[in-house]
């Protein structure tokens, strides 16, 4: 095999991986047999392959050994391939003259048995070695990095990221789709473990988010659609009309003072329903931005079209626009961050704890609000049958660590139920009893929380409760719900017959997830959270480059994680637009015109309409800049003349003959 | 069928979907049968049917394509792509001998390690209960019996000639 008149000589190098790999293949015999493959110079082993030494053992034998494709057999590519380019190109190869096997993750890892580990390594390095006599040397493709992010979600983890990227002087657009930002954290009285109020640390960020100059702030709005890829994503955005003009209106309430309704007579959903709202309203009085929506569904105006409008006569800044129609905004955005947060468990999912059949089961949501001094009771603690609760039983773990419905741990109920025991304790005076499964709470001073809780006389029962019944056996359960639970630290099953029920719902990935998901191109995991590229190492980032992710849409984490997320994801995401460009892998695809015959049907194929046809030559040709390199073309051109580079068909078939070449 | 018949088996993973699947298998130290031999593309969409041929005709008892699932495509549609061509090309291997159980397409995301286990070790144990493919072996067989019908017509020929040769002298 010839390399432009040179010799092809190719390094092999085998990864130990400490024992990862070495534990179960036998690198030695894999290097012995790499050494015997043709147009082998080297053969080597090492402990760590991705190691300094590991890469400067390449550079040298590149050198000494005038070696001109290297193959490394360690991990996936997904984690290493890009080290071991680098080193190819630090010592002056080209880095496409490179071509990894992945020993471990489909080798070592998920094989138990040596011999059949080994053989299977072998089959792969041989492979390798064919396919990398067929690289040629490629380059990457520059691209410039638009200078504004689209952050998804006006959270706190969205909150959080943007005005960090704000304020590196960067443009940020940020889209909610309530009509205020503030996210989950806007509903929450107090934050564990330091009781701070979630307003006093959340309401300032917010009036800076509307201030700051560097960020466009659209509520109300959602993500349509996107296309193009890292450093320059084209995204749609739908702005809903909220019947307001936001410039116009500057929150005075007259209108809703004015409004036909005189009483607010409609489900509140920022109080969870138990507050009521007009037709015309604000969440809640610190909302950002400060203007009020008129709600279609229940407005008169809408449904029938006799109302006076008397909200539109009160306003003398004329901000009621009846008229208002949905728009679209279009911008084009560098890198994007997602963080859309969760929803939390349906708790009607589990009828046993009686939440929809009896009025006293609350779920935790709930009495966030209720213990709130800005929520529909003004922070008094009252139950739906009008009476001040004596005695509360809180229930962990509702739809978190079951196998019936989820089966992760949400962090931070244990926490937050800590938190509304205290308060509920403060508010009321009752006594309140805890069924846990385990206490989790890991972090700074959770710990120290929890034992503050068990000095000030929480109880706390172990054992996962078995129902809430208001089905009474003594008369000090009459008119009570009662609790059953098997005691597991006093091995008893009890009966606690208490006043209100709180139920301490799991964390889930939000509504609409899902078309989030298809809409940014990433990837979830089982459960339907957004999936990291790497666990432990890339916790922000996605499997599509420039798109990042924050806070519970990731999983769920308490207050403190989501905002160094955000954080890190707006780090990220600055860097990004600081450099200025990117490079994007060479794996495009192009078409030989000498042996396109003109016969159209890669065409209609390309789902980036990258292939056009040249009536005068009477061929197909590919625009590189929107070839995405996926090669579907190449498997339909009937000609073969459609090359995609890194995926060539010799490279391939040599692969599928050499996997298979061993007898 | 003999004790030790391991079949060999050929897979095309998409980079983003099963390539990746495979990865969290590793990660999650699942075992699976080591029969696989995993050649990595972009997209399902690139998997060319030849690619599936030319494995069989070298020997595979088996050919895996895993993709992303329908509307996850990273490349849009390339699953789709990758669907059509397998549905026919399963009827062309049926054509030719091979039974369609050794070609098999799976959607297999990012997050289903524990699908790619179960696939692997099912597509396993049902190719060991079909007899090894084995096409290069059959190949030679095939070029033999031929080579043989050959020799037999050029026989007869031969006889023939003689025979007239016979008849005018």
């Amino acid at each position: 095999m010839e390399n432009n008149g040179k010799e092809v000589r190719i390094g092999v190098y085998i990864c130990h991986c400490g024992l990862n790999i070495a534990g179960t293949i036998d690198v030695k015999a894999v290097c012995d047999y790499a050494q015997t493959l043709p147009h082998v110079a080297l053969a080597r082993t090492y402990k760590y392959m991705c190691s300094d030494p590991g890469q400067e053992m390449i550079i040298a034998d590149i050198a000494e050994h005038g070696l001109n494709r290297i193959v490394v057999a360690a991990c996936s590519p997904n984690l290493h391939e890009a080290t071991f380019r680098g080193a190819l190109q630090r010592a002056g190869l080209n880095p496409y003259y490179f071509q990894m096997v992945n020993i471990r993750e489909h080798g070592s890892w998920v094989h138990e048995d040596r011999k059949a580990a080994t053989e299977k390594a072998k089959d792969q390095v041989r492979a390798a070695v064919a396919r990398v006599q067929y690289h040629k040397p490629l380059e990457r493709k520059r691209f410039a990095v638009d200078q504004s992010v689209l952050v998804v979600g006006g959270g706190i983890a969205g909150i959080t990221a943007a005005l960090e990227i704000a304020n590196s002087g960067k443009h940020v657009y940020l889209v909610e789709r309530e009509p205020s930002i503030g996210g989950h954290m806007a509903k929450y009285d107090k934050t564990f473990p330091t009781l701070d109020c979630a307003a006093c640390i959340l309401t300032p960020k917010m009036s800076e988010v509307r201030e700051h100059p560097n960020i466009t702030l659209w509520t109300y709005s959602e993500v349509q659609e996107v296309a193009g890829h890292v450093g320059k994503f084209q995204v749609k955005v739908r702005r809903k009309p909220r019947y307001i003009d936001e410039e116009l209106c500057v929150g005075c309430m007259e209108c809703v003072s004015a409004c036909v309704y005189k009483e607010p007579k409609f489900e509140d959903e920022f109080n969870e329903g138990l507050g009521k709202r007009k037709p015309i309203f604000m969440p809640f009085p610190q909302a950002v931005p400060p203007v009020v929506t008129i709600d279609p569904e229940t407005c008169l105006k809408f449904k029938t079209g006799k109302c006076k409008s008397p909200c539109a006569t009160v306003c003398d800044r004329k901000a009621v626009d009846f008229s208002q129609t949905e728009r679209i905004e279009e911008i084009e955005v560098g890198a994007v961050i997602i963080a859309t947060g969760f929803k939390t468990f349906d708790a009607t999912r589990l009828p046993l704890y009686g939440y929809g059949i009896y009025a006293n089961v609350y779920t935790s949501l709930e009495v966030e609000r209720l213990v709130n001094s800005s929520g529909p009771t003004g922070g008094e603690i009252v139950c739906r049958n009008g009476r001040k609760p004596k005695s509360i039983g809180i229930i962990h773990c509702v739809g978190s660590r079951d196998k019936k419905t989820n089966r992760w741990c949400s962090r931070v109920c244990c926490m937050y139920s800590l938190k509304l025991a205290h308060l509920l304790r403060e508010h009321t005076g009752a006594d309140v009893y805890q069924f846990y499964i385990d206490m989790r709470c890991p972090g700074k001073g959770y710990d120290e929380f929890y034992e503050r809780l068990l000095d000030e006389g929480i109880q706390m029962i172990r054992g996962r409760a078995a129902e809430v019944t208001d089905w009474t056996m003594t008369p000090e359960e009459e008119g009570k719900l009662v609790i059953r639970v098997e005691d597991t630290l006093s091995a008893y099953v009890r009966r606690i017959p208490v006043d209100m029920v709180v139920l301490s719902v799991g964390l889930e990935p939000a509504a609409g997830a899902d078309e989030v998901r298809r809409m940014f191109n990433i990837s979830c995991s089982k459960e339907g959270f957004f999936l990291e590229k790497h666990p432990k190492l890339a916790p922000v980032e996605t499997a599509t480059a420039g798109v990042f992710i924050a806070g519970c849409c990731q999983g769920p984490k308490d207050i403190p994680d989501t905002v160094a997320q955000a954080g890190a994801a707006a780090a990220h995401a600055i860097a990004l637009l600081d450099k200025g460009f990117v490079e994007i892998e060479p794996n495009t695809a192009y078409i030989n015109p000498d042996h396109c015959s003109g016969c159209k049907s890669c065409i209609p194929l390309c789902p980036y309409h990258a292939i056009s046809f040249d009536e005068q030559l009477k061929k197909a040709r590919i625009d590189e800049a929107l070839c995405a390199g996926c090669g579907t073309c190449v498997a339909a051109c009937p000609s073969g003349s459609i090359i995609q580079n890194l995926f060539e068909d010799d490279q391939i078939f040599s692969e599928i003959d050499e996997v298979l070449s061993h007898v | 069928m003999s004790e030790t018949y391991e079949p060999k088996i050929v897979a095309f993973f998409c980079n983003w979907c099963t390539y990746a699947a495979a990865d969290l298998a590793g990660v999650s130290r699942m075992k699976y049968a080591p029969n696989l031999r995993t050649i990595r593309v972009m997209c399902s969409g690139r998997v060319d049917p030849q690619f599936v041929l030319e494995a069989f005709a070298r020997g595979a008892d088996g050919v895996l394509i895993g993709g992303c699932h329908p509307g996850d495509c990273h490349y849009i549609s390339g699953n789709y792509k990758c669907l059509r061509r397998f549905k026919l090309l399963k009827r062309v291997v049926e054509q030719m001998g091979i039974e369609p159980d050794r070609l098999r397409l799976e959607w297999i995301s990012a997050s289903e390690g524990d699908k790619l286990r179960q696939v692997v070790n099912e597509f396993v144990a049902k190719l060991r209960e079909l007899p090894p493919l084995n096409l290069p072996q059959r190949f030679v067989e095939w070029d033999k019996e031929v080579a043989e019908l050959h020799n037999m017509v050029a026989a007869a020929e031969e006889q023939q000639k003689s025979e007239e040769v016979t008849s005018h002298a």
